[in-house]
């Protein structure tokens, strides 16, 4: 069986730093990757993250820092020799193999017996779901069953780490999803420590155990997916996982750990939050899902309530997107499709959220 | 509709086939007809096929160009992967450069070309005093190589773009050395487009005249060359034979050809 490998693997990566001319690919990173975890690089394009994941690879070499497995740094032991699983974003299946062959290759450059090639790679892909299927060239393969021949053979080689690269972007949205679960279902199976890197942020949302975001070559956040979706650090992790209305304000009052904020218009919200001194300029994050609307704009003022009317309304399926202009400012509301027929475009709202809501973000 | 449209596409291609081939089926009928006047009616018989059999001047010449289009296929295509591989694969200072200076050569008269190969021949064993480089069929080797080396790099080369570096990068991680990725990787993967791109170098070393024609000294020919002196002295249904010869040579090579690179790698037909 592809069996759970019973030694540790910590990916330990300090200070790396990659340039590219002028340009800072990473930027500094530093970041742990803990034994068995499911680990998320997200972030823009140019972010750094395919980066970090090709010098943990070997197939790109640092500047400067250093990356270490178990303790031991790998900067000169070359790529064939780290025992690394990687899947790439095309799958890079060899053309010229079959998906046997694909999967075998990694033994087979090994020097394994042809016996125990044979039975290993019947086992791999029964793991992914494809036996019967293994005299089939890449090419007659459909995108999903591509991604399994790759996933079979970065795995059957029994790896330290599974290393992947946008693994399912180039499937089509439902095939996507159904790989996420899979993809999940082999990683717990095996418990090997997976690094993957994706822009999707419903993707590293759903998969991860824990995520960083990278921007500019630099780690802006790394936590559990909840966390750094609830608590986003700043206004790039808050806009980049997820959508956010971003509320800027000055304290114009404090009790306790609870902060009076004035926004530009007048209006006043609440934020919890310690440590805020009167006077002090704060930037505040909203997601748009704890906003609720509701129609007409009678309510007596109150704290976290402002009155807008609706300048845009998408409908998408099972959620409704409002754009809500409030004084100069714009509000994004999202509501589930539920009980109610959707506001009209141009009538008054009320929008309304708690004091939890209000996250305060360094700019 | 359609089957106007039908009827006219398939009018044209046979338009198309009969102005390509038809003069090449004259040319070739004749090569098998006894009257050495090219009277008619075709009166089949080897009869010219034997005489070039004991025709020394154009066996000679024939042998030289085999010697030269092989020497040519051997070194053109080495040399020519090399560049690919390097053009493919490594950033080099100097490398757009060399890219773009490539390629004017094939769209170049081979005239031109030729006249200035003369001259650099020429100028480079007389006035440099290099007699080595005085013209011979090394010369004409060297003009051939550096006429077919465009073609080997572009026919390799687009195989190469065409499949991805993470094909090998793959390999890699998966534990294979770079001596096994290149060898059970890049060329199983490269090598339908490096015989395409030998049987193109030795066609155009063994289809070319005009090269050959200025590079020979008095008394060496090939024969394309030698085809040529011939004809202008007065030519007999012999020709008629060697050129029937030359033809099925070629376009056999070619047929090759386009069966490596129009199917490349994929091998689609032997599932």
């Amino acid at each position: 069986m592809v069996g759970k490998d019973p030694e540790m693997s910590e990916i330990a990566v300090k200070r790396a730093v990659k340039r590219y001319g002028s340009v800072a690919a990473l930027d500094g990173v530093d970041l742990t990757f803990t034994d068995g975890e499911f680990f998320g690089l997200l972030g823009p394009s140019g972010s750094g993250k395919t980066t970090l994941l090709r010098a943990i690879a070997g197939l790109t070499e640092l500047d400067a820092g250093e990356i270490c497995i178990d303790g031991t740094d790998i900067a000169r032991i070359p790529v064939h020799q780290r025992n690394i699983g990687m899947v790439f974003q095309n799958y890079a299946l060899f053309p010229h193999m079959s998906a046997a062959e694909n999967i075998a290759f990694g033994l087979d450059v090994r020097g394994v017996p042809a016996g125990e090639i044979k039975q290993r790679v019947a086992e791999s892909l029964e793991l992914v779901r494809l036996s019967g299927l293994e005299g089939r060239r890449p090419k007659q393969l459909s995108g999903g069953q591509q991604q399994r021949v790759a996933l079979a053979r970065a795995l059957v080689t029994r790896p330290k780490v599974l290393l992947l690269d946008e693994p399912l972007s180039a499937l089509d949205k439902h095939l996507r999803q159904e790989m996420q679960i899979e993809l999940r279902r082999i990683q717990r199976q095996i418990g090997i420590t997976t690094i993957f890197v994706t822009h999707d942020q419903e993707e590293a949302l759903t998969l991860s155990d824990r995520v960083a975001i990278f921007n500019k070559g630099e780690v802006v956040q790394v936590g559990a997916p909840r966390t750094v979706y609830q608590w986003p650090i700043n206004r790039f992790a808050a806009s980049f996982l997820g959508e956010a209305n971003f509320l800027e304000g000055r304290v114009v009052g404090v009790l306790g750990h609870e902060a009076r904020m004035a926004l530009p218009d007048g209006s006043e919200i609440v934020v919890n939050h310690q440590g805020l001194a009167n006077g002090a300029r704060v930037l505040v994050a909203l997601r748009p899902e704890k906003i609720s609307i509701e129609p007409g704009g009678s309510q007596a003022p109150r704290l976290n309530r402002v009155i807008g009317r609706i300048h845009a309304a998408t409908f998408s399926g099972s959620s409704l997107t409002y754009r809500v202009t409030v004084g100069d400012r714009l509000f994004i509301v999202f509501e589930q499709n539920k009980n109610r027929p959707p506001l009209p475009e141009q009538s008054v709202v009320t929008l309304e959220w708690e004091t939890t809501d209000n996250v305060v973000v360094q700019p | 509709m359609k089957r106007v449209v039908d009827s006219g596409v398939r009018f044209y291609l046979i338009l198309v086939l009969i102005f390509l081939y038809l003069p090449i089926l004259v040319m070739a009928l004749f090569a098998f007809n006894k009257s050495p006047l090219y009277a008619l009616p075709l009166e089949f018989d080897f009869i010219w096929f034997r005489a070039l059999a004991e025709n020394d001047k154009l066996l000679r010449a024939g042998l030289n160009s085999v010697l030269i289009a092989l020497a040519n296929t051997v070194i053109a295509t080495s040399l020519g992967t090399m560049a690919a591989v390097a053009f493919g694969r490594y950033t080099f200072r100097g490398k757009t450069l060399l890219q773009a200076l490539l390629f004017p050569p094939i769209a170049i008269p081979w005239l031109v070309i030729g006249t200035a190969m003369l001259f650099f021949f020429f100028w480079v064993a007389k006035m440099m005093g290099v007699p080595f480089m005085a013209r011979g069929l090394h010369t004409i080797l060297l003009g051939h190589v550096a006429l077919s080396l465009p073609y080997v790099i572009f026919v390799v080369g687009a195989r190469l773009n065409d499949y991805p570096k993470a094909l090998e990068e793959a390999a890699a991680t998966l534990g294979a050395t770079p001596w096994l990725v290149f060898c059970r990787i890049s060329v199983p993967i490269l090598a339908p487009s490096v015989v395409a791109a030998a049987l193109f170098a030795f066609a155009v070393s063994f289809d070319q005249f005009v090269i050959s024609y200025f590079l020979a000294p008095p008394g060496v020919t090939t024969l394309p060359v030698e085809i040529y002196t011939s004809i202008r002295k007065g030519f007999t249904p012999e020709i008629n034979a060697i050129s029937t010869i030359i033809i099925v040579i070629s376009m056999g090579l070619m047929l090759i050809v386009a069966r490596f690179y129009r199917f490349g790698g994929e091998r689609s037909g032997d599932e």
